[in-house]
């Protein structure tokens, strides 16, 4: 598979460590109502889905960036990639 | 009919002309007291012990494609009970007992053979882990030896023991593990299902479940609806879609694991061999293959197949562990789906749905687990209560605390 990089164009996938679903990115507030509960979800529960996937997967034997990934579970075909600093930083300023 | 030698020479002097299929192909009926949706290893065990050993009667079990076409037809065969946790190693060994007697209880030849299992390890750390591990598999009424190099070099003179890296220190071995015929083992649970009135429909999809007030009524099918008592999911790598139609979101990710064969070898491998170091795994079949594989691919998948690079890397493994097959070619490679737990030990419980069961999260050891898995389900659908090995299981231990994780690498399911 190769991982079509924002910065640095198309890289092998062996070049990656993978994390899992792009949800990890929103971490619960550990001081919120219902804590317990959203850490729960958080870490253990998992959407799964077999077709589009959106994914952390880590730059790790490269620049070191952290790119959300969508890709197709049941093909392996890789649709987009971004990096997940900018889709984080997107998502704060549209909760502010 | 009965298998025996007796038949055997008896159709061999009459042409064969009296050999049956060994299960019926029934259209489904209205309404079942239990469905099992799945009808792979663990399905087809369940409603055999469901059948056999809890007496209940008007039992299917559905299947989307033909029977045992997932991940019994995929593994590598290979049975044993090597757990460390106490949640885990009574489960297995209580498998391992039923392995043994298999062939008798359902009267088909699996071919279980009692080959042996060594992991092999490399530093003193690694030896006491395996010392430790063993004691544990001692304690839980299995057998378990620490192998040191010199024993290992007469059992198996072919391993590079003296690797710069991962120098062969010895192995723990486990004498009543082994192999089976994973296809013959399908068969025989659903032969012997079959035998007492099981219905087991093939081609028939899950849809949809039909639940009213927190309470499952029956399944749609893609043959129709049919209503149940009790539903038992034992369907793998498709847990999460199943369950999704329950609206319940599973502790689990599916991950492609792949399998290699190598072309048939005379006689080389006495036993099964794990180089845990290596990411390296090998047995030979009785057809003279050697059978092998290595790690998950790592990332989600439901494709049934792999990547290149995973090949390289198993490959890699099994030429750093024994530099004799170099010359040997790679017949076939094949990928299944794998239902990755976040602990990496599966789940046999009730759901929060009433009369929905579930069966999942084997990552890549549901094979050995066939026979008590299928027992232990059906002991909970027929009694509503958990078999006495397998109550740690519980789809909830996530949420209390109370994982069972072998490896220690947390909720991280591509490295479990």
């Amino acid at each position: 598979m190769l991982i079509p990089h924002p910065l640095l164009g198309l890289r092998d996938a062996q070049e990656f460590t993978y994390l899992g679903d792009a949800v990890l990115l929103n971490r619960p507030d550990g001081l919120a109502e219902g804590a317990p509960e959203a850490f729960n979800e958080y870490i253990y529960l998992r959407g799964n889905p077999a077709g589009v996937h959106r994914e952390l997967w880590f730059h790790e034997q490269g620049d070191r960036s952290w790119l959300i990934v969508t890709r197709n579970t049941l093909t392996h075909e890789i649709l987009h990639a971004e990096l997940a600093r900018d889709v984080a930083l997107k998502a704060k300023a549209g909760a502010v | 009919m009965r298998y025996s030698a007796l038949r055997v020479l008896k159709e061999a002097l009459t042409g064969h002309q009296g050999w049956r299929p060994l299960w019926r192909d029934p259209d489904p009926r209205p309404s079942y007291d239990y469905i099992i949706v799945g009808g792979g290893g663990h399905g087809l065990a369940t409603a055999y012990y469901l059948a056999k050993t809890f007496r209940q009667a008007r039992i299917a079990v559905v299947e989307k494609g033909w029977l045992g076409s997932g991940n019994i037809g995929r593994n590598t065969t290979i049975i044993r009970s090597n757990y460390l946790l106490p949640g885990n190693e009574p489960f297995y060994e209580f498998s391992m007992k039923l392995w043994e007697n298999l062939e008798q209880e359902f009267n088909f030849n699996a071919m279980v053979s009692q080959r042996g299992i060594v992991n092999l390890f490399h530093t003193d750390a690694q030896r006491d882990a395996y010392r430790r591990r063993g004691n544990a598999m001692l304690l839980a009424g299995a057998d378990a030896e620490l192998v040191e190099a010199g024993q290992l070099r007469e059992m198996m003179p072919f391993l590079n023991f003296d690797n710069a890296r991962f120098p062969i220190k010895g192995g723990l071995l486990q004498r009543r593990a082994g192999t089976a015929r994973h296809d013959g083992v399908a068969w025989g649970y659903a032969r012997g299902a079959d035998a007492r009135g099981v219905d087991l429909i093939q081609n028939c999809e899950v849809t949809g479940l039909h639940m009213e007030n927190g309470r499952i009524l029956g399944v749609e099918t893609s043959r129709g609806y049919i209503a149940a008592k009790k539903v038992g999911v034992a369907v793998a790598g498709s847990t999460s879609l199943l369950m999704q139609l329950a609206g319940l979101r599973m502790p689990i990710e599916s991950h492609v694991l792949q399998a290699f064969v190598s072309e048939g070898l005379k006689p080389t491998i006495p036993g099964v061999i794990t180089f845990g170091a290596g990411h390296f795994y090998v047995s030979q079949s009785d057809k003279g293959g050697l059978v092998f594989g290595g790690d998950i691919d790592g990332y989600n998948s439901y494709a049934q197949r792999g990547n290149l690079p995973v090949i390289e890397d198993v490959v890699e493994g099994g030429m750093a562990l024994m530099p004799m097959i170099g010359r040997a070619r790679l017949l076939r490679t094949w990928g299944g789906i794998m239902d990755m737990s976040m602990d990496g030990s599966p789940i046999i419980d009730r759901t929060p749905i009433d009369g929905l069961y579930l069966n999942a999260g084997w990552c890549y050891g549901g094979f050995k687990a066939t026979p008590a898995s299928g027992y232990a389900f059906a002991h909970l659908l027929a009694t509503d209560r958990p078999h006495e090995t397998a109550k740690a299981y519980r789809l909830d231990r996530f949420e209390r605390g109370y994982v069972i994780d072998e490896k220690g690498a947390g909720a991280q399911p591509n490295l479990h």
